[in-house]
């Protein structure tokens, strides 16, 4: 092959590659260009609106987290660690929702979870309701979000070497002991970079939410779902609430491939 | 440095992938942007519409009225616009998508209220809505369901006073964002209660929820205007199509699912007398018998 030949072959992977990312970014940085110049922050008529649809999307991922965190790290270390009979089958299960159509995902829960679902209608003779809650919201999401965190607890549970392990066995440390001093502090990078990952899904979940948990202001209405409720009668608000979830989820993934790019260095 | 993951074939293969999918298409076709309450009876006017012109491919595009006014003010390539309401078609007048005087009114509709057929919450009555810990939901703000059920229930609380709309309000569990969404919260047992309209409550849901009636004083007339888009693909299509959604034929189909025609407004086309409104009677003991009348209009 010629000299010339890899040049332009090269200079083609480039322009394509160009193509690419403009097709990826362009429409973020539009959607920036016109916040801006429209002024999308002025004469904003319902602030009230996306302060109610914040404070609500705030709540809800922050309890997404915390969920994903209690659950989720058992779930992760047994996965990373034990060999048994069906964990193919379970981890396909558990990392099926990163694929999943969230609007699936909701009618999937709504059949579960709702009134006359299956584990609904138990709950209801309860006296329990979930639909058209602030539980189906963070339902939704954990349901959408929560493989994000356990794939990556597991991957840093996995980055650990099993002789670590095996000589901190010698120095005594066993069980919950050994997690808690020995696993947790290599893996703290991986934990909170899947955290963080997990909660920008959960901010931007809306198939579900929308489909289980329904849309009302003040009690499941969550930033998303104010996007898509107000866009055809007040464009700006729109913008604006599109725009807080931009800047939003890009903090959120620098800050989580930062720390995944530190676990990475780490093991 | 040697870089060989891109020769130019991998170009030449997206270019024919390009091509491929870019086919032109070998028929006409004719995109309508329609309420999403038009969903079922415009499937079949499509078919119906498709069997005498068979060359022709009509593009259904369903959601509600204010979505779609949106989309079309944006620029969305639709031929024809049929809305729930005529606020929503004069956005679209306004934004200059749509001629004011191609603007018909085509069909009528009136509201219903629906709850599941096991009524757990024993809704009886409109009245009973202002009741405390039932689950209602609505349509969204913007739709033309939600300004008619509004109007609907301001006429009650006019009636009754006593904060009725208010306390109706306050039982709201969610605002879908068209009404057929509301018509399956309803049929899933979800929600206790929901306002749709009346053809809705005749469609595939017929067996899943009972049809509460809504006092005619207080019930709304909803109009529902069609015309081309002013840069409609094919103008003479367009317009064949709006013939057939005015002729007989079409007519018999929007009876069978519950609208009725504005004969009140004399601007129909010339056709014969046209059947009568009340349609499906036998099948739904407990629908409210609703016909077009213009002295229960109050929308304007």
């Amino acid at each position: 092959m010629t000299q010339r030949q890899v040049k332009t072959d090269k200079l083609l992977a480039f322009a394509i590659s160009a193509f690419a990312f403009l097709l990826l970014a362009a429409p973020v940085i539009v959607l920036l260009i016109n916040g801006v110049t429209s002024r999308a922050w002025e004469g904003l008529p319902d602030s009230a609106t996306i302060l109610s649809a914040a404070l609500l999307s705030f709540m809800s991922t922050i309890a997404v987290v915390c969920l994903a965190a209690v659950l989720g790290t058992p779930l992760a270390f047994v996965l990373s660690r034990y060999e048994f009979r069906g964990k193919r089958l379970i981890s396909l299960f558990i990392e099926l929702p990163i694929v999943m159509p969230p609007a699936v995902a909701g009618l999937a829960l709504l059949l579960t979870f709702g009134r006359r679902g299956a584990i609904g209608s138990l709950l209801a003779d309860a006296g329990i309701v979930i639909p058209f809650s602030i539980v189906a919201v963070i339902l939704a999401q954990f349901f959408i979000s929560a493989p994000f965190y356990i794939r990556s607890a597991q991957v840093g549970f996995s980055s650990i070497s099993a002789e670590v392990e095996d000589a901190a066995r010698v120095d005594g440390a066993f069980g919950w002991l050994m997690f808690w001093h020995i696993t947790l502090p290599i893996a703290w990078r991986a934990l909170i970079s899947g955290m963080i990952l997990s909660w920008a899904r959960a901010l931007g979940e809306f198939g579900a939410t929308i489909l289980f948990a329904g849309n009302l202001q003040g009690k499941t209405q969550t930033m998303p779902l104010l996007v898509y409720s107000i866009f055809e009668r007040d464009i700006n608000a729109a913008i604006w609430t599109g725009l807080i979830l931009i800047v939003l989820a890009l903090i959120a993934l620098s800050l989580s491939q930062w720390l995944a790019r530190a676990q990475d260095k780490m093991t | 440095m040697r870089i060989r993951v891109f020769p130019p074939a991998l170009l030449a293969l997206s270019l024919a992938a390009w091509t491929v999918c870019a086919q032109d298409q070998p028929r006409m076709s004719l995109t309508v942007f329609a309420a999403t309450s038009l969903t079922d009876v415009f499937e079949e006017i499509r078919d119906a519409f498709v069997k005498v012109n068979p060359d022709v491919e009509i593009l259904l595009n369903f959601a509600s009225s204010s979505t779609l006014a949106a989309q079309i003010n944006a620029g969305a390539p639709a031929d024809i616009f049929a809305s729930a309401n005529d606020l929503q078609m004069e956005h679209a007048v306004d934004a200059e998508r749509v001629k004011e005087e191609d603007v018909e009114t085509f069909a009528h509709n009136r509201l219903a209220l629906i709850v599941p057929t096991d009524n757990p919450a024993k809704v009886e009555t409109v009245e009973n809505l202002s009741e405390d810990g039932i689950l209602l939901v609505l349509a969204a703000k913007g739709t033309p369901i939600r300004a008619y059920t509004d109007a609907m229930l301001s006429s009650y609380d006019a009636e009754k006073g006593g904060d009725f709309r208010a306390r109706v309000i306050a039982n709201l569990a969610s605002e879908e964002s068209n009404v057929r969404q509301v018509v399956v919260r309803v049929a899933l047992g979800e929600a206790d209660a929901g306002v749709v309209y009346q053809s809705d409550a005749l469609g595939a849901v017929a067996d899943q929820v009972n049809t509460i009636p809504i006092a005619e004083r207080h019930n709304q007339l909803a109009s529902y205007p069609i015309a081309p888009l002013i840069d409609a693909a094919s103008p003479g299509l367009a317009d064949s199509f709006l013939r057939f959604v005015r002729s007989e034929e079409a007519r018999v189909i929007l009876a069978a699912h519950g609208f009725c025609w504005p004969a009140i407004l004399g601007d129909a086309e010339p056709m014969e007398a046209p059947p009568e409104p009340a349609a499906k009677s036998e099948d739904g003991d407990d629908a409210p018998e609703v016909e077009c009348d213009a002295a229960t209009s109050k929308d304007g």
